[in-house]
Parts: C-alpha cells; sequence; structure tokens
C-alpha cells in the first residue's frame, strides 16, 4: 500500500469501522477527543514554556494567564477524564463479563466531558478568566479583573464537565451490582462490598480465603469512583457559590466577598480538589497497573489481598491528605499541618510504593517477557510515580514547604512528571495494549515510530520536571513571569525538553492515524450499524 | 540558623541520588524481565522488607526536618516565642504598605512578620539579589498572617507576592524591602 492508501484505509486496510460494536464505538470517540484535548494541552504548555523563556510579544499577560488557568483542566478533564471514563465504561463490564447498565449514559458522560471541555476553554480563550484551577477566595469572584460573562461560561463549561462525571459514577456502580435480563438475580450489596474492598479486607484476618466477587481492577475503579463522586460534588456547590455572586453581579447588586471565610473555603475547596491528585488518580493507576500487569504475563497478581488492601487505605488516606496544601496559610491550625499534612501524606509513598512493588513483581515471577509497547510504557508509568511521590512527600514538610511552596519544584518534579510520566505513560500502555481488542484487530502501522514516541516522552517528561525542579529549587516561583532574565537557562532547557515531549505526541498521533487510517477515525464517529450490547462483535 | 540555600543543597543531593538510583532500578528490571529467570517466585519476605523500607522513610523523613531544620519548630511555637522586631504589613489593591522602606533588621534578631489583607489571597516572601528563597507564606483575606523568622546574616531582600492574585498582582515586587545590617 501505498502511504496515501495507508493515510485513507489504515495499515493494511485492517482496522473497518463498520465491523465495530456501539461499545467499541464508544470507547473509541472517548479515546480520540481525549487524545485531540491532550493536543490542547500539549500546546499550550509549549506557549507558555516558551513565554517563561522569551517573551512573546503576541501573548499578553491576560492571556498568559488564562492559558495558565485552561492548561491543567483541559489536561485533567478534556484528556485524562476522556481517556480513563471511556476505557473503564469498557473495561468494568469486560471484566465483570456482562453489558454495561447504559449505554445511553455513557453517551451523555462523552458529550458533557466533550462539551463542558470545550465551552470552558472557549470562556478562558475569549474572555481571558483566569482565577487559575485553585479559585482562591474571593479571586474567581473578582470582577476588577475579570469579565463575569466569561467567568459564567467557564463555571458552566466546568459544571457540565462534572455532570458527565456524576453519570460516570451512577453508571460504574450500577454496572457491578445490576442484573441484566435473562440472568439469575445477582447479590447487589456483597458485589458492592467486594467492589468497595471490604471482603479483600475480611480476607486478610481469615484463615481460609474467600474468592472475591470482583475483579482487583474493578475494586480499583469504584473505589476511585468515590473519591470522583464527592469532588464532582464539591466542584459543583464551589461552582454554584461563584456563580451566585457573578449573577449577583450582572442584576447590579455585589455580595460581599468576606461573607465566606477565605480559610474555610480553601480547606474545603482542596479537600475536594485534592480528591483528584492524592485520591481517584493514584487509586485508578494502580488499578490500571494491577490490569495491565496481569494482561501482559497472563498471571495472578503477587499479594492479591496486601494489593486491595492498599486500595482501601488509599482511600481513606485520600479523605484526609487535603492540608498537605495548606502548609504555608498560617492559620490553618498546627496539628492540621503535622496530621493530615505530614503524617496521612507520608502514607501515599506507602500505598503507592505498594502498588509498584506489586506490578514489578507480578512481572517478575512471570520472566522471560517480550518487551512490547505495553510493557514499555508501563514500566514509564512506574517509573513516572517512582519519582513524583517522593517530590511530593518532600514539599509536605512543614519545613521543607516554607523554601518550597509556589515554586516550580512543586509543579516539576512532582505534577509534571506525576502526570506526563507517570499517569500518561500508564494511558498509553493501556492504549497499545487495547487498541487491537478495540479495533477488531488493527495493526499498528509503525513499531519505530511507537519507541520514537516511547523515548521523547519519557526524556521530554522527565527532562522538563527536572529543569523546572533545578529553577524552583533557586527560588523560582510557579504561576507568575519574570522580565529581568532570572532563570532564563532553565526555562529555555525546559522548553526544550517540553519539544521533546510534542515531538513524542506528533509521532504518537500520527502512528495512530496511520494504523486507523481517515476513514476510520470518520467512521468511529458514524453510528454503529450492530444492533447488540454486547462489548465485542460475535466471534471475537 | 541554618541557611536555608544549604538545606535546598541537600536536598538537591539526596534527591538526585535518589533519581539516578530509581531510574537505574527500573532499566535494570525492565531488562532482566526479558531474559529467563530462576523458576523460584519472587520471595515474600523481600516484599515485606520493602514494606517496612517504606514506612521508616515515610516517618523518618519529618522526624529528621524537625530535628535539623529550625524554622520548623520555630514556626510551630510562634505564638509562644517574643520577636526583637515586629513589622505589621497590608496589603490592599495588589499593593505592599510597608511599615518602613527598607525595613531594618539587626543581624541576629528574631523578628515577627504580621501580614494582612484587605481583598484577596496574597503571598509574601523574601529573595535574596539572586532571585532565590529566604521564606515565604500565603496571606489570607479575613485572617492574621504571620511568620517568625531568625535573620542571622547582614544583607537585602526583596519583597515579593508569591501567591497568584490575579494578572494584576504580577508585579507585586518591593526591591530591597528589607536591610539586615551588623
Amino acid at each position: 500500500m501505498t502511504f496515501i492508501d495507508t493515510l485513507i484505509q489504515g495499515e493494511q486496510g485492517l482496522f473497518k469501522p463498520e465491523s465495530l460494536t456501539p461499545m467499541q464505538k464508544m470507547t473509541l470517540r472517548f479515546v480520540v477527543v481525549g487524545l485531540v484535548y491532550y493536543a490542547f494541552a500539549v500546546i499550550e504548555g509549549m506557549i507558555m514554556r516558551v513565554v517563561e523563556a522569551v517573551h512573546l510579544p503576541f501573548v499578553s499577560e491576560e492571556q498568559f494567564f488564562a492559558i495558565l488557568t485552561a492548561h491543567p483542566l483541559v489536561g485533567i478533564f478534556g484528556s485524562t477524564y476522556s481517556i480513563v471514563f471511556g476505557a473503564f465504561l469498557f473495561l468494568v463490564p469486560f471484566l465483570m463479563k456482562k453489558p454495561l447498565w447504559s449505554l445511553k449514559l455513557g453517551h451523555w458522560t462523552f458529550g458533557l466531558l466533550a462539551g463542558g471541555t470545550f465551552v470552558f476553554w472557549s470562556a478562558g480563550f475569549l474572555s481571558h478568566y483566569s482565577p487559575l484551577y485553585t479559585l482562591y477566595w474571593p479571586l474567581p469572584a473578582d470582577f476588577s479583573q475579570f469579565s463575569v460573562v466569561g467567568g459564567i461560561f467557564f463555571i458552566a463549561g466546568i459544571a457540565l464537565v462534572m455532570a458527565g462525571a456524576a453519570l460516570f459514577v451512577i453508571n460504574v456502580f450500577k454496572t457491578i451490582t445490576y442484573t441484566p435480563p435473562g440472568w439469575d438475580k445477582q447479590p447487589a450489596g456483597a458485589l458492592l462490598g467486594s467492589a468497595l474492598g471490604l471482603s479483600g479486607l475480611r480476607n486478610l484476618f481469615r484463615k481460609e480465603k474467600k474468592e472475591h466477587l470482583v475483579p482487583l481492577p474493578v475494586a480499583a475503579v469504584a473505589r476511585g469512583s468515590v473519591d470522583t463522586a464527592l469532588n464532582t460534588a464539591v466542584i459543583l456547590f464551589t461552582g454554584v457559590l461563584i456563580l451566585v455572586y457573578m449573577v449577583g453581579h450582572v442584576l447590579g447588586f455585589d455580595l460581599k466577598h468576606s461573607a465566606i471565610d477565605a480559610l474555610l473555603y480553601k480547606n474545603w475547596f482542596w479537600w475536594g480538589l485534592d480528591l483528584i491528585a492524592d485520591g481517584l488518580v493514584l487509586i485508578f493507576v494502580a488499578g490500571a497497573w494491577y490490569l495491565l500487569a496481569t494482561m501482559i504475563t497472563g498471571k495472578k497478581l503477587f499479594m492479591e489481598n496486601i494489593a486491595r488492601a492498599a486500595l482501601l487505605v488509599e482511600l481513606v488516606v485520600s479523605w484526609t491528605v487535603w492540608s498537605h496544601h495548606l502548609m504555608s496559610d498560617q492559620a490553618q491550625p498546627g496539628i492540621l499541618k503535622l496530621v493530615s499534612g505530614e503524617m496521612v501524606t507520608a502514607f501515599e509513598l506507602i500505598t503507592q510504593g505498594l502498588a509498584f512493588a506489586i506490578t514489578l513483581i507480578t512481572l517478575w515471577n512471570a520472566r522471560p517477557l517480550k518487551m512490547t509497547q505495553p510493557l514499555k510504557f508501563l514500566f514509564g508509568g512506574l517509573l513516572g510515580f517512582a519519582l513524583a511521590v517522593p517530590a511530593g512527600i518532600m514539599q509536605a514538610d512543614l519545613g521543607l514547604n516554607r523554601i518550597l511552596h509556589n515554586t516550580q519544584w512543586v509543579v516539576g518534579p512532582h505534577v509534571h512528571v506525576a502526570i506526563l510520566v507517570g499517569l500518561t505513560m500508564t494511558l498509553y500502555a493501556a492504549i497499545y495494549l487495547l487498541l487491537p481488542v478495540l479495533t477488531n484487530g488493527a495493526k499498528l502501522w509503525s513499531d519505530k515510530l511507537a519507541n520514537v514516541h516511547f523515548w521523547c516522552h519519557l526524556l521530554g517528561g522527565i527532562g522538563m520536571g527536572a529543569f523546572m525542579g533545578m529553577a524552583g529549587l533557586q527560588g523560582m516561583l510557579r504561576r507568575t513571569l519574570y522580565f529581568g532574565g532570572e532563570f532564563r537557562t532553565y526555562m529555555i532547557l525546559a522548553a526544550l525538553a517540553g519539544a521533546l515531549l510534542l515531538v513524542g505526541f506528533l509521532a504518537f498521533f500520527l502512528n495512530i492515524v496511520m494504523t486507523v487510517g481517515l476513514r476510520g477515525v470518520v467512521g468511529i464517529f458514524l453510528p454503529s450499524k450492530l444492533k447488540t450490547k454486547d462489548l465485542l462483535p460475535a466471534g471475537n | 540558623m541554618v541557611d536555608p540555600k544549604t538545606v535546598l543543597w541537600g536536598q538537591t543531593i539526596a534527591y538526585t541520588f535518589y533519581c539516578l538510583a530509581i531510574m537505574a532500578v527500573v532499566a535494570w528490571f525492565a531488562y532482566k524481565v526479558t531474559r529467563k529467570g530462576k523458576e523460584k517466585p519472587f520471595p515474600p519476605a523481600l516484599f515485606w522488607a520493602f514494606f517496612a523500607l517504606l514506612v521508616v522513610l515515610g516517618v523518618s523523613l519529618h522526624i529528621v526536618t524537625h530535628e535539623t531544620i529550625p524554622w520548623k519548630a520555630l514556626d510551630l511555637e510562634r505564638h509562644k516565642i517574643a520577636a526583637d522586631r515586629e513589622f505589621e504589613i497590608a496589603i490592599v489593591g495588589h499593593e505592599f504598605r510597608l511599615p518602613a522602606r527598607p525595613m531594618v533588621i539587626r543581624e541576629g534578631e528574631t523578628v515577627r512578620f504580621t501580614v494582612t489583607s484587605d481583598d484577596l489571597t496574597y503571598g509574601f516572601g523574601l529573595f535574596r539579589p539572586d532571585s532565590s528563597m529566604l521564606f515565604q507564606m500565603q496571606v489570607l483575606p479575613g485572617h492574621v498572617n504571620d511568620i517568625l523568622w531568625r535573620f542571622d546574616r547582614p544583607g537585602r531582600y526583596t519583597l515579593r507576592s508569591t501567591e497568584y492574585s490575579g494578572w494584576k498582582g504580577l508585579r507585586m515586587i518591593v526591591p530591597d524591602a528589607v536591610e539586615v545590617v551588623e
């Protein structure tokens, strides 16, 4: 086949979108939209990296902070939520061996994530509404700096995403517990208990271990979904609060900002927001590692009961860990800084360390393994968290936080290495692994290009985090701009590493387009002709 | 009091060493899993030893810093400690209102900065001439935000807001706001 033929038909014409079930199409739509929003986040990130190194005259200060506000939200909600929710809406029924509870609800989740992200991104792009994702009170209601109309659309977009997340949670729990038509009555209570980890906990103290009703990766999805639900409630409530101030302003009466206590609000909002960073992300990632390790090796997970118990501990840890974000807030009670900020946060080293070890040992016990793309990217994901979690534990120390808070250290070696190397490489491992399953046997166009993707992403992600971290240790703040050439060398090096990430993504993007072909990409978005609730077509 | 720069150098060395070690371990592991190994499964005792190591590391970091970083205890006990000098600073409309400029401090003095905000959440940080940070804290409206610090070396420090308060706060910088004299 010529290059043009492959571009249109896909590698060897193997991908036939008309063979896809509605479930496969829905999942692939989530992935495609997630990757498009990942491209948004990469381009926005590159613009900011360049502006930090050399000022660009066509990027105003207002625009820079609007990008800084949209960038993490597009990355997490538009990209990661899309890919993760899409994958889990497929994997939960796949592993439970029964159909998804509601395909319609799945489509609504897809539409709300894709549409909501576009609404808040556009609001930020057009109006420069830029209170950052932290929304420190009363900044989101400061209409001397920000457009109230832009803010209303921004908050409405976030609310749409949250509504999509809420529907995802309902769909996950209903799929675990419901009885499909024609089946014997399913033990909903026992299934829920198993999904939340109670059976795993009981097994630790039983002489005769009982079989788990719910596979471990599904238990991880369920537990992460609890945090997703709580986080959704907190963000929605906060959004409504901000909207009240906005609507008041539009109607001509300004509510007093002091009616809301800034410290109480910060505790409340960080409690909810941290359920993403220190809750569902860590739990979902651990679940994804376990799934990848067992699928790659075809063997049982090492120390499965410990893994289940660690997930349950992580769930509780994620509810009590938020105060490490307030260690530099002097009005925050010292006991909260010590217990929640330092001690509970240190537990993440243990829970994530156990997930890291269990995954590696499961792989070790299955030697020799072929170094496939999923395995390679899984190692990248494991390394990312092995680098980023200790960096986070360090800054969650009362002594070190005094000289690290709000520096580039926080956002470089911790946040970006965790998200770009740890989380994203884990997601790529899942995409490479599930590609043949979701496409009914499409073949990757180029293994060499996948290797380019791997090395550029790994070196770019670690490199960018490292140079940002070096600047942070020298005192460079995040969420600001420098005008006197300070830290320029570090920022140029970080921008070059960021460029490697962009090259890696372009290699991946080209590889995927050539694998499924343009006809295939269009076909994913056309309605399926197969009228089935099955995940895969008959015969697969 | 130990200089924050010294603490950060220690952190840099420790974290760099850790990064190189963990990258080497993962690379070695990735190589070894592709090779045929002995039939023996991984010994659970080694797994439990790793678990114990994680517990020791998680707990010991904060104990070590409590014993070696003097401003940690100073911060937790600050309400019981009398300062040699006090400065009260207000922030209004993205502007620092200082009691004097520069705020002069004698070497060796323990100083309390109490900062209040009338409107937004800001930050309060002192920086050396090479832009490296001495310390920082958050400044929340409606609350008393105070920090105690002992100045053991002469020098001049620039004050800047260390928290984003909208694009209007981008230039909240006061050069040489603090001068420590011998």
